[in-house]
């Protein structure tokens, strides 16, 4: 039933307004640092997803690469600050694997400016707010994720890779 | 599968931003969603209801509750779907009032995100699997390692609660530094009287087995269930034997041994009792300094024995025991002087650290409490007591404060003017800490009834003259520079991590600072736990205080575990790794990162190694599962294609 209601709200958006980022955020720290923010009534852009991982360190590069290759405009990741991880290194992990995403995303063609890390406490709900607008009008200023524009016989075997 | 989903409106609190209907129209188009609906709060008694009654009308098999943080009610809506039939991981909540109609005033923005997120929900929802955690018996005996007063607290208060006690002490007798003090702060409490009757409790209560003289060699096991490897070092004197008479320590002909208990200022024997009161009170031989041990020559105190105790042939015994939970109070050091050479601690017999003067100060000290200098023995005239000697100080890698020496170098001071009416005490110090209960009354006390002269500033130097000590620094306060002729100068020698410390976390697999003091889980709300799960932390091997915290400390970490043992099974959370024997590789990645130690080896029967995860000690981080290049360790609930359904319903 009425299987594209929504469409119809999209349709009438621009096509800045369908920009889409996708942030992945500690429970511990930074997801209540954006409940915080939203209690305190911090006023955001509305462009990010948010969905919550136990820990930074559970995250994997490969869900950054796979939302960007798929066409997220913006991926964010935000942990607890170092040394305040809830599982004592799990934040020092992922920043070593975040540093090393950044360096890899140019080689799988992703402009470096639409991934980034940081670190927000569950009480830092204005620190939230700042990153969630400064991100979202750097992404804002980069446009709409241009995508891959190349060869399926390509981009099978490449997303099967990921 | 047959999803709900219901949007929660808040009252206008999400309605007000949100359009929840459209939000509710929308999430029924898409995949497996067979109901969809709006609520006016279905956190409430009768929003539950209303879930509960659609499982059972519409067969649902999975829910999806749009509506506040699950950090909020998250636990409420799994309880709710679970009296319903449902598994209560067969759930997902979608946050779109923190994060959504909070955040902005969009409403149409607003009304995109809410169905963005909801469909996120529902595809991570569609992937999702019943979870079902398990009971795990607890073995209801404690292991305190330890016996200083913050070890000696805990084991008291849980054997006094009814439970088995094992403590290990690495030295002879219990009592730790508090045993070697004098008095304490700031009340000038004879420090052996209050800590004595809690040693002798020790010795007599039936439910602590006491290993003095012994070290923990190896840990196993997990919360509930550790196995416990204890090195019973060598005493060469068989305690159940000794009685503590005392008199092969009389005979001995070795008397030059190093008395650690009076901090060098004398010499002992090669058997030895450390101090009267000593728990347990029995006799242990020096194999450095035992002429038969090292020459072959002597056996006098096995002549003297009246009971035979004395065994030369004795050697290490290590001795298993089964714990539920473990008390870590391993206690401290004390700062090396001698770092600071142009103090001269270790150089001049009379620059001392505070310890060695607090033997001095004590009556059953190598002095019998006069108050006389190391080098000649005489009375000193003029006292100065250096604050700070490897306390915040980054130069020498301890910029922490010890949180004691300030209040100590008072009372030290203040037992001096006491002993010693004519005799001047100089107090060099760079800021006076005493937050405590009184603390700060007492250093007024000693500045202005005791006559005890502060100077605030730091010395430079220290060097003999003649039988003197020029001590040579600067008054900041005056702006000038001093020059006091000092009889004896002591030094406020700082904290520092016990040896070993470290090497006991890594058994313990607890974390540990920088400096070697044990992480507790949380700096402020969970100050006595560690991050894995049954090892608790009492005094200062977590960090420095002093001896009412220490005393605290112990406590806490006995009604913790108290609280542990209240259950006879602990439930475990399923939310924890698993592996996919199939797919390991066997390179052992996740043993490495795994801030728990649980992960560990299992052999299958062809020989060939996987990694297998302890559930009941794992906390669910993930930082295997994303370590794990054939990703074959996954967090449940929230494994790689659980993350990725919510990725691709957003993008793919």
């Amino acid at each position: 039933m009425k299987k594209y209601l929504m469409e119809n709200l999209q349709q009438n958006s621009t096509e800045e307004q369908k920009i889409r980022i996708i942030g992945f955020l500690c429970n511990w720290c930074s997801y209540g640092g954006a409940d915080t923010a939203g209690v305190c009534r911090f006023k955001q852009p509305t462009d990010l997803r948010i969905i919550r991982i136990p820990c930074t360190g559970r995250m994997d590069p490969m869900f950054a690469i796979k939302a960007l290759i798929n066409g997220a405009d913006g991926v964010l990741v935000s942990g607890c600050h170092p040394n305040d991880c809830h599982y004592s290194v799990g934040n020092f992990y992922a920043r070593r694997r975040m540093e090393a995403l950044k360096r890899f995303l140019p080689f799988v063609g992703i402009d470096t400016q639409r991934f980034h890390y940081t670190w927000v406490s569950a009480s830092e709900g204005q620190v939230w707010q700042q990153v969630v607008t400064e991100f979202t009008e750097k992404i804002h200023q980069l446009g709409p994720n241009p995508g891959f524009h190349i060869n399926p016989d390509i981009q099978q075997p490449l997303s099967l890779a990921l | 599968m047959r999803i709900g989903v219901f949007v929660c409106r808040c009252g206008t609190n999400i309605a007000g931003t949100v359009d929840t209907e459209a939000v509710a129209r929308q999430a029924l188009s898409y995949p497996d969603v067979v109901y969809a609906t709006d609520y006016m709060y279905t956190c409430s008694e009768p929003g539950q209801k209303e879930i509960q009654a659609a499982i059972k009308t519409h067969g649902l098999q999975g829910i999806v509750v749009a509506a506040c943080s699950p950090r909020m009610h998250e636990a409420t809506f799994r309880r709710a779907v679970e009296k319903a039939g449902l598994n209560r991981y067969m759930f997902e909540q979608a946050n779109i009032r923190e994060h959504c109609s909070w955040v902005s005033n969009d409403k149409k923005a607003n009304t995109i995100k809410a169905a963005d997120t909801v469909r996120m929900a529902v595809e991570k929802l569609r992937v999702n699997e019943p979870l079902f955690s398990s009971r795990v018996p607890i073995n209801k005996r404690v292991l305190v390692i330890g016996g200083g007063v913050a070890g000696i607290q805990a084991a008291l208060d849980c054997a006094d609660g009814g439970l088995d006690v094992v403590m290990v002490e690495r030295e002879s007798t219990i009592g730790g530094k508090m045993a070697k003090l004098d008095k304490t702060f700031p009340t000038i409490d004879c420090s052996s009287c209050i800590l004595g009757p809690k040693m002798v409790d020790v010795a007599q209560n039936e439910k602590i087995k006491l290993y003095a003289y012994s070290e923990i060699e190896a840990v196993s096991g997990y919360i509930g269930n550790f196995t416990v490897q204890i090195r019973k070092k060598a005493t060469y004197v068989d305690w159940n034997l000794c009685t503590g008479c005392g008199v092969c320590t009389e005979k001995c002909p070795s008397k030059k041994s190093y008395d650690k208990f009076n901090e060098g200022l004398a010499t002992t024997t090669a058997i030895n009792i450390p101090f009267p009161q000593a728990i347990p009170k029995k006799a242990v031989i020096d194999p450095k300094a035992c002429l038969y041990l090292t020459k072959g020559k002597c056996r006098l105190c096995e002549k003297v024995c009246q009971v035979k105790a004395i065994r030369f042939d004795m050697k290490d015994e290590i001795i298993t025991e089964e714990v539920g939970a473990i008390i870590t109070a391993t206690g401290y050091d004390l700062f090396d002087a001698s770092v600071y050479g142009e103090y001269g601690g270790g150089r001049y017999p009379d620059v001392i650290s505070a310890m060695q003067y607090e033997r001095i100060l004590s009556a059953a000290g190598p002095t019998g409490g006069h108050i006389r200098r190391p080098s000649d023995g005489k009375e000193p005239k003029d006292i100065v007591f250096i604050s700070c000697v490897g306390s915040r100080d980054p130069s020498v890698c301890r910029p922490y404060c010890s949180a004691v020496c300030c209040m100590y170098i008072a009372k030290q001071a203040t037992m001096t003017r006491d002993h010693l009416p004519d005799c001047n005490c100089y107090v060099s110090y760079m800021d006076i800490r005493a937050p405590g209960k009184n603390y700060d009354e007492f250093v007024r006390r000693a500045q202005e009834e005791y006559g005890v002269q502060y100077f605030r500033g730091r010395v430079g130097k220290v060097y003999p003259k003649g039988d003197k000590l020029i001590v040579q620094g600067a008054d900041t306060m005056l702006g000038a520079q001093i020059e006091i002729e000092a009889d004896l100068v002591v030094l406020a020698t700082g904290i520092e991590s016990a040896v070993g410390a470290e090497e006991l976390a890594e058994k313990l697999r607890i974390s540990y600072d920088q400096y070697g003091f044990f992480m507790e889980s949380h700096p402020k709300l969970r100050p006595v736990e560690t991050n894995t799960a049954g090892v608790f932390l009492a005094g200062v091997c977590q960090g420095p205080k002093d001896i009412p915290a220490s005393v605290g400390q112990g406590s806490a970490a006995a009604s913790k575990v108290q609280m542990l043992f209240s259950r006879d099974t602990i439930e475990t959370d399923p939310q924890v790794a698993m592996v996919n024997e199939l797919m390991c590789v066997g390179c052992g990645k996740c043993i490495d990162v795994c801030p728990f130690g649980a992960i560990q080896w299992k052999t299958l029967r062809d020989g060939s190694r996987k990694a297998q995860v302890l559930e009941s000690v794992c906390q669910g981080c993930g930082l295997c599962n994303a370590t794990c290049p054939p990703k074959a360790i996954q967090l449940r609930h929230c494994k790689d294609d659980q993350v990725l359904a919510a990725v691709n319903a957003l993008y793919a």
